[in-house]
């Protein structure tokens, strides 16, 4: 069994500052530092976890339960305060859709912008670009005009192709499964059950249980930043659904 | 750290980097980077980059006459606008590294929030970009110092990019600094700006080192000539203005009135910049964990 993600005792605390200039922290300071400047939540406490290569799992649980943090703490946007995590290889994905992608540039630059953020190379983006295009379904006229004429659905289809094609080692998805229209939507499903069956391993976040249940094999239900539940996907969503 | 028994070989730490090390690793994303910076920069204008010419072009020519004429600063410095602007095109740089830099992690939080890359990519391409700009005020100054009889020898285009080497790097250590600071506390872009309003008037850019001889004290003499941006700004008066026909002309042993000793100096200050870059690397990823939750 090859490891692909360990998660060892992971503890993410956040700390929410009230203030955000010198001059406040230097009064609070010299006022002999009355009442609390910050105030700290746990978004994780404790959570241990191992992803085999080639699995499919869905991380869920209810808005603030942790999942968002454990799936940053996996891509390496932040570190646990405590505890270890390890990946193998290159995690990529879509952590929120078209955080690389900028308005003045035109569809193909992103492609290219976006596509080496996630860590592809200049040549395997070459190689892929035609797919990544067609895939997207956006027309050839609009692919050479800047990305700020787009509709929100061609941007999301864009986003969503060049991560599809970007083959990282561990492939994270964050809440994005919803793009564009119904037939698009099944087509990335389809995409996903492609790369499962290839062996790609998957991490998904989601709050959409049907959709889940079909892509995961899987399931961690985590809860106020504890795993509550770790096994079969569908035992995950009943876990869910009993909660109601 | 020490690896923990329950991490095997080949599972890495995710989110760590080897800082400015993993740079040439993601050149062609660097690439990419400064092309869309540039192209943020000059959107909807239809000139372009040229107005990066007609700028500091405009700006020498107003120099030449207030300051040279009607002030007749140029009676004292002969050449007086190419000794000027070599050393105020040092200063602008200086102010374009140092200033983009200490901004390129907050004008990223989205990508620094969401994706993790090594975040010294931000800075480095800050540096990229003030490079590129940096070109049309060398041209002009060039085009300037040629009609003013510039015959430079390989020592003086030496002076010349030891000036910029020399600027990046104190520059680039300044900025890695205080844009980690920047993500904690916004004050430091304030700051930063009131830093680059002194260092035009700092340095030996609008009068010469002999001014500021006989005002400081002899005991502080090394405070001013070890400040890197003092050395960068007098290497480029080598470059640039010792080489001109009238300068020759006036002093004929070559140093002219720049500070005495300068590669000595230019050297010590290189080795503080380079130490300089070493600590801002080092505060950058001390604080570098916490960025993607402080912005």
């Amino acid at each position: 069994m090859t490891r692909a993600i360990v998660v060892d005792h992971a503890v993410k605390q956040f700390t929410l500052r009230h203030t955000w200039s010198i001059k406040e922290y230097v009064v609070w300071n010299l006022t002999g530092r009355g009442g609390e400047l910050k105030e700290s939540f746990l978004a994780l406490d404790d959570v241990s976890l191992t992803v085999r290569q080639g699995e499919s799992v869905g991380l869920l649980g209810r808005n603030g339960s942790g999942k968002s943090t454990l799936l940053k703490l996996i891509s390496g946007v932040l570190r646990p305060d405590r505890g270890q995590v390890g990946v193998r290889g290159r995690v990529a994905g879509l952590i929120e859709v078209g955080a690389g992608f900028h308005p003045d540039l035109t569809g193909r630059e992103n492609i290219y912008l976006n596509g080496s953020i996630l860590g592809m190379t200049e040549r395997d983006i070459d190689a892929r670009l035609d797919e990544i295009i067609a895939f997207s379904e956006i027309e050839g006229r609009f692919i050479d005009s800047e990305v700020k004429f787009y509709s929100s659905g061609m941007f999301l289809r864009l986003a969503f192709s060049v991560a599809a094609h970007s083959h990282p080692d561990v492939f994270l998805i964050d809440e994005i499964l919803a793009v564009g229209d119904e037939p698009f939507q099944r087509k990335c499903l389809e995409r996903i059950a492609e790369l499962r069956q290839a062996g790609q391993t998957l991490v998904i976040v989601t709050h959409d249980l049907n959709l889940v249940s079909r892509v995961a094999d899987r399931g961690i239900v985590l809860a106020s930043g504890r795993t509550v539940f770790d096994g079969p996907i569908d035992g995950a969503v009943a876990r869910l659904r009993g909660e109601g | 750290m020490k690896q923990p028994a329950s991490l095997e070989p080949g599972l890495v730490i995710p989110g760590r980097s080897h800082g400015l090390l993993d740079v040439p690793r993601w050149r062609f994303l660097l690439s990419l980077l400064v092309k869309k910076e540039l192209r943020v920069r000059y959107r909807g204008s239809a000139l372009g980059l040229l107005w990066s010419y007609v700028k500091p072009g405009v700006q020498l020519i107003v120099f030449y006459i207030a300051m040279g004429k009607f002030l007749g600063l140029e009676r004292g410095i002969p050449n007086f606008v190419i000794y000027l602007f070599s050393g105020m095109v040092i200063v602008n740089f200086f102010g374009e590294v140092f200033g983009n830099t200490t901004k390129s992690i907050v004008v990223n939080a989205d990508l620094v929030k969401k994706i993790y890359l090594p975040r010294e990519l931000f800075p480095v391409a800050s540096v990229w970009v003030a490079f590129i700009h940096l070109v049309p005020q060398l041209v002009v100054l060039i085009v300037a110092a040629l009609v003013s009889g510039w015959r430079p020898g390989l020592l003086n285009i030496a002076a010349i990019l030891g000036a910029l080497v020399l600027t990046v790097v104190f520059a680039l250590g300044l900025g890695l600094m205080f844009g980690a600071f920047n993500v904690l506390f916004r004050d430091a872009e304030n700051f930063v700006e009131l830093i680059l309003m002194m260092a035009a008037w700092v340095s030996p850019v609008l009068y010469t080192w002999a001014h500021v001889a006989t005002v400081i004290p002899d005991s502080l003499d090394w405070v001013y000539k070890l400040y890197p941006i003092t050395a960068a700004v007098e290497l480029n008066h080598v470059g640039f203005w010792i080489p001109t026909a009238a300068v020759a002309e006036r002093y004929p042993q070559g140093t002219g009135p720049l500070i005495d000793s300068l590669p000595m100096w230019a050297g010590a200050a290189l080795v503080l910049s380079v130490l300089w870059l070493v600590v801002g690397q080092t505060v950058f990823s001390r604080l570098e964990s916490r960025f993607a939750q402080e912005l």
